[in-house]
């Protein structure tokens, strides 16, 4: 079943067409990539999907609504979650209220719930501790759930970053490279993570530049250069692609 | 649950022990000793029930307030009018200014805290600033800068509490009270948003928290708090003046929170204690004793920089809790 159907979206910025008449569609239970040299226009397209920015035409789909221009936190509210390339975590809060942190949209209660706390908020703070801690293991930081989060290694706060975006209670996670910056050893890391993201059943859309991961998780690829899709497929697909090994020639290597 | 938090559990529950021990030490001492130590501790809790307020604003949400003393201006000639020139009940009148002082955050925060940094900074300040003149103008409501005096002590009814010792009995319950506020308030949705928003705005948005509303709530509870000191401390001295509530009390709130810790629950209390009596343990040094004050403070911070409270989670920190006292 299709979830998200990305029609003829196009955005520009004066001159620049950062994203020219982009098309495709992603079912339930994808693992899709976004793939391209810097600048393509790939974080542009995922702004556009997310409501950070509006597109100047086309629309976009979602669960079969029209979800075109909508604000970014009713995006949100209807299951769409991302993370940023440049958002930081909460650097001097621990491991765990980070992730506790990330249910803010999916709790309720203001200064009356907090000072009160009738039975429904201290159930739903009870629901927070523990699916906090399920993310965590999920994410498999349970072990670090006291530690400030600043203390982390580097490779292990990418995680929580994505352990807090689940706890918005995402159906599609849109990961913005999440591999940026992480050795060999911490991508296989992520790539399980993301795996068993997917294995629960949530929908992902990934842009990436690692090339072993996308190759290795990606059900379908969209390539996207200089703003335009010039290519789409499995993986297989759009290795021997010939626009795509143009397009990379003299960035980095298709594997 | 395991065996390793069990016996990390111990250093927490020692520390927390030695904190009650000199707590209950400090009250003995006070309430047996009388005369101005208990005046000292008066102003102290005062100030504690201030900085815990200034503490959710500054500590939590992270953002700078430096004309918090308005809201206890109005606290202060709000009980000195409602209770001398109209008889009010403290309590009633206590109430009255710090629904004025809330109303009049909201009214002032809602275009100022959309400002950053050093914006807001100027923003408050000038509140203060203009309060300052206000009280010194407005003489037919405020005596002007003669002062208000006649104001009478706590009480209920016909119950007034005449002793010192029995208000700072009193204000000891109304400063827990606050801190009680203070604790669920970070132990909640709303508390984790303002931490959220304390550390990073950009990601506090994403995650969908509606940071300028959350800031103007929190400004407006510090104001309330502030009232509230305003008006102990008119019940307290049984005179204000404009002075009282001038940029003094800025840099001393400032030095307390600092100095007990800042962002954290006990940590503004201790410093509001230790800020209080630290004139008054030095006064044998005569006419060094500001010089020794300023480098009692500085040496505190160069050797505690995140306060008294940061010695609490000293003490625990092999046990992984994580560090909020
Ligand atoms: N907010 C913006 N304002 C102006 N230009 C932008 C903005 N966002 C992106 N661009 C431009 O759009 C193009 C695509 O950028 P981006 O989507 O970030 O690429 P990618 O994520 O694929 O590296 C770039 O030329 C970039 O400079
Ligand atoms: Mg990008």
């Amino acid at each position: 079943m299709t979830l998200l159907s990305v029609s003829n979206l196009t955005k520009s910025f004066g001159g620049i067409v950062a994203n020219d008449s982009v098309s495709f569609d992603l079912n339930e239970g994808d693992i899709y990539a976004v793939i391209g040299p810097n600048g393509a226009g790939k974080t542009t397209l995922f702004n556009l999907i997310s409501g950070v920015l509006r597109p100047t035409s086309g629309s976009v789909q979602y669960a079969g609504r029209d979800i075109t221009g909508l604000a970014q936190a009713d995006i949100a509210a209807l299951g769409v979650v991302r993370t940023y390339q440049l958002v930081q975590l909460f650097r001097q809060r621990t491991v765990e209220e980070n992730v506790q942190i990330g249910f803010h949209l999916a709790t309720r209660g203001g200064v009356g719930a907090a000072l009160f706390r009738p039975g429904w908020v201290r159930r739903q703070e009870r629901m927070v501790r523990e699916k906090s801690r399920e993310l965590l293991r999920l994410v498999g930081l349970e072990s670090q759930a006291g530690l400030v989060a600043d203390k982390l290694p580097y490779g292990q706060q990418r995680l929580l970053k994505i352990a807090r975006a689940m706890a918005a209670g995402p159906k599609l996670l849109m990961l913005d490279e999440p591999a940026a910056g992480l050795d060999t050893q911490e991508t296989s890391v992520l790539g399980d993570v993301i795996q068993r993201i997917n294995d629960q059943g949530i929908t992902i859309v990934l842009i990436e530049h690692d090339m072993n991961l996308v190759m290795r998780m990606a059900t379908r690829i969209t390539v996207l250069d200089f703003g335009k899709k010039i290519a789409e497929g499995t993986p297989v697909e759009v290795k021997v692609n010939p626009a795509v090994l143009a397009a990379y020639l003299g960035e980095a290597e298709l594997e | 649950m395991t065996l390793r938090s069990t016996i990390s559990a111990k250093p927490q529950v020692w520390a927390t022990a030695l904190a009650i021990a000199v707590a209950v030490a400090l009250l003995a001492y006070v309430f047996g000793r009388g005369g101005y130590v208990v005046t000292v501790m008066g102003f102290a809790v005062i100030y504690g029930v201030f900085v815990t307020g200034l503490n959710l604003f500054m500590g939590y949400a992270g953002q700078a307030s430096f004309g918090q003393n308005a809201f206890a201006a109005l606290g202060g000639y709000g009980t000195a009018v409602l209770c001398a020139d109209y008889g009010l009940e403290p309590i009633v009148a206590l109430v009255l200014s710090a629904t004025l002082s809330a109303v009049i955050a909201l009214i002032v925060g809602y275009p100022t805290l959309r400002l950053r940094g050093h914006y807001l900074a100027m923003a408050t300040f000038a509140l203060g600033l203009i309060t300052y003149e206000l009280s010194i103008e407005q003489s037919g409501l405020t005596r002007g800068f003669m002062g208000f005096s006649g104001i009478p002590p706590l009480g209920l009814g016909r119950f007034q509490l005449l002793s010192e010792r029995a208000q700072l009995a009193v204000f000891i319950l109304i400063m827990l009270l606050g801190v009680w506020v203070a604790r669920r308030l970070r132990g909640s949705r709303f508390g984790r948003a303002l931490l959220a928003i304390g550390e990073s705005e950009p990601a506090a948005n994403a995650l969908g928290i509606q940071v300028f509303r959350y800031k103007l709530v929190a400004f407006v509870i510090a104001a309330v708090y502030a009232s509230v000191a305003g008006s102990m401390f008119a019940h307290f001295v049984g005179y204000i003046s404009p002075e009282v509530f001038g940029l003094s009390m800025v840099t001393l709130s400032f030095t307390m929170l600092y100095v007990g810790g800042i962002g954290t629950l006990w940590g503004p209390i201790a410093g509001a204690v230790l800020v209080s009596f630290l004139p008054q343990l030095l006064r044998g040094f005569r006419d060094m004793q500001d010089i020794i004050y300023c480098l009692a403070l500085i040496v505190i911070l160069i050797f505690v920089p995140k306060g008294l409270a940061s010695l609490w989670s000293l003490a625990v920190r092999r046990s992984d809790v994580p560090a909020e006292r």
